[in-house]
């Protein structure tokens, strides 16, 4: 047993502070753990949003000590504890109170993504035949929990407030596991360009950084999604290929 | 098949937080750490790169040709392939500037590394503050990414590319003049001196490097969405991938190693170091 302080942020989206809470901690504690705890002795309204407390649900998103992580797979022992640990709400979405924040922008988002568009079946029974080697690159974008951390850390919505103009790092993700799957044929990359900003995307890295699941978002997602503009955009040369061979096929 | 987007609003949510003022963070790691090194890193090399390429000497030893001066288009050491330094030069507005084959191609390699995606986000990072680091507040409350102009540029990154690739051709093929040295007869006679190993080095960093880069990973296969029943194609975009994965490392052992191999000849060239023959 030892002694822990937790400096928390407390209040809505008009006013609120920071307030210390000194509690016991003990071996294998997470951050959501201590969070309970002050909830349970010495804080009962204080607002946190958390389900699964297994890394699977997404929904305990936060940030401890300055960088987004969810609070129930950040272990106390991975934090210098000999000052207090700051958690605080995720900055890129309003907060409603403490620790929540409403992330239904991002549900507005999704909706708005065309949607997966197969092919005709390959077979009379209508099933598809595909392989799993052309399926394995977007399985890792399947991964994701949809935690938002990835959109709290963006500065392009953190920091530039552009939630308008650029869906954020987890809709780069959606995208490419739609654009890159083998049986869809839908066209989503003139939109991706000019409605949902993949240009605004200046490469820092910091989504991947801050994944859970460690999917690999800005080199597997992000840039392959920008190099397929750049074929669609900005490329002289691929456009003059694909006339080429637009007026090579027989019609 | 319908495509694109519906027409669902999507507002900038209301009441969002304040931004962090510049460099504000509730961070306690050493976060400048990343960024100065970066800075520091690009600079020296940039400033020791822009140095070496206004020399316009010192740049070959023997069979050895610097990397910063290869191909040398028009210069005076039996590597040059056009011809001699332009005579024009000495008369012209600039004759107060000697001759440097360097500037007939150092804008390929640094137009490469310029519009690559990883130096792309380290130096906004270092340079531009664009953030300086993970959630650390910016210096500027505009931003334009690279949506318009002028950084809408960055798309050229292939074209280089294509150029970088046939670099790698030339420095390989210097790399291979590096193991042969001038005989007794007059002849040339096979070789290995510290020199050559050096130039293979540069080779094999800079191919590690050019050769993960990420257009090439898109142009070899990554814009496919099925690569089954294409085994080139997918081999090619395995080894990319591969290589792609440490893209950073190879970046920064192949830039550094660059500037040695620039300084060794330099050096060697000048007589301030000897080239140890192994051979």
């Amino acid at each position: 047993m030892a002694e822990s302080t937790f400096r928390v942020w407390r209040g809505d989206g008009e006013t609120g502070g920071f307030q210390d809470y000194t509690i016991e901690t003990t071996t294998g504690m997470v951050v959501l753990d201590a969070v309970h705890r002050i909830q349970a002795e010495q804080a009962n309204d204080l607002a946190v949003r958390w389900n699964c407390k297994a890394g699977r649900c997404g929904s305990c998103s936060a940030e401890v000590n300055g960088m987004p992580k969810l609070m129930c797979m950040t272990r106390l022992s991975d934090l210098p504890m000999d000052e207090p640990v700051t958690i605080e709400p995720m900055k890129a979405f309003p907060l409603v109170r403490d620790l929540v924040t409403d992330v239904s922008w991002n549900y507005r988002v999704k909706e708005n993504i065309a949607a997966f568009q197969p092919r005709e079946p390959d077979n009379e029974d209508g099933t598809w035949e595909i392989f799993q080697e052309d399926v394995d690159r977007v399985m890792e974008f399947r991964k994701c929990i949809e935690c938002f951390l990835c959109q709290d850390v963006c500065h392009v919505l953190r920091d530039h407030h552009l939630h308008e103009e650029f869906i954020g790092p987890r809709f780069m993700v959606h995208v490419a596991a739609l654009e890159m799957h083998p049986l869809d044929t839908g066209d989503r990359l003139e939109t991706l360009r000019k409605d949902q900003g993949v240009g605004y995307c200046n490469i820092t890295k910091c989504c991947t950084k801050v994944c859970p699941e460690t999917i690999t978002i800005t080199d597997n997602a992000i840039i392959p999604l920008k190099e397929r503009v750049v074929d669609r955009a900005y490329d002289p040369l691929a456009k003059l290929l694909r006339v080429v061979r637009r007026k090579g096929t027989p019609a | 098949m319908a495509s694109g987007t519906t027409s669902l609003p999507v507002r900038t949510p209301a009441s969002l937080p304040a931004r962090s003022p510049f460099g504000g963070t509730m961070r306690r790691d050493r976060w400048w750490l990343q960024p100065l090194a970066v800075f520091t890193g690009l600079t020296a090399f940039g400033v020791y790169s822009t140095w070496a390429a206004f020399q316009g000497e010192f740049y070959t030893f023997g069979n050895y040709l610097s990397p910063f001066y290869s191909p040398e288009l028009l210069g005076d050491s039996h590597h040059a392939w056009l011809g001699p330094s332009p005579a024009w030069w000495a008369d012209s507005w600039l004759g107060w500037l000697r001759w440097s084959p360097a500037f007939m191609i150092l804008w390929a390699p640094l137009g490469f590394r310029f519009t690559c995606y990883y130096y792309r986000g380290a130096y906004y990072k270092a340079f531009w503050g664009d953030p300086p680091s993970c959630t650390v507040g910016e210096p500027r409350k505009s931003y334009l990414g690279e949506h318009s102009f002028p950084l809408i540029m960055q798309n050229i990154h292939r074209y280089f590319l294509y150029v970088a690739v046939i670099f790698i051709g030339i420095l390989s093929y210097d790399a291979w003049k590096g193991f042969w040295f001038e005989g007794p007869g007059g002849g040339e006679t096979f070789g290995i001196g510290l020199g050559s190993l050096v130039l293979v080095t540069n080779v094999v960093l800079l191919g590690g490097y050019t050769f993960g880069c990420h257009s090439l990973r898109h142009l070899v296969g990554g814009g496919m969405n099925r690569l089954s029943g294409r085994p080139l194609r997918r081999e090619a975009h395995r080894g990319v991938s591969c290589l792609n994965r440490r893209h950073m490392l190879w970046a920064w052992m192949s830039l550094v190693w660059v500037g040695f191999s620039d300084v060794y000849v330099r050096l060697c060239s000048m007589g301030v170091w000897t080239d140890w023959r192994i051979l």
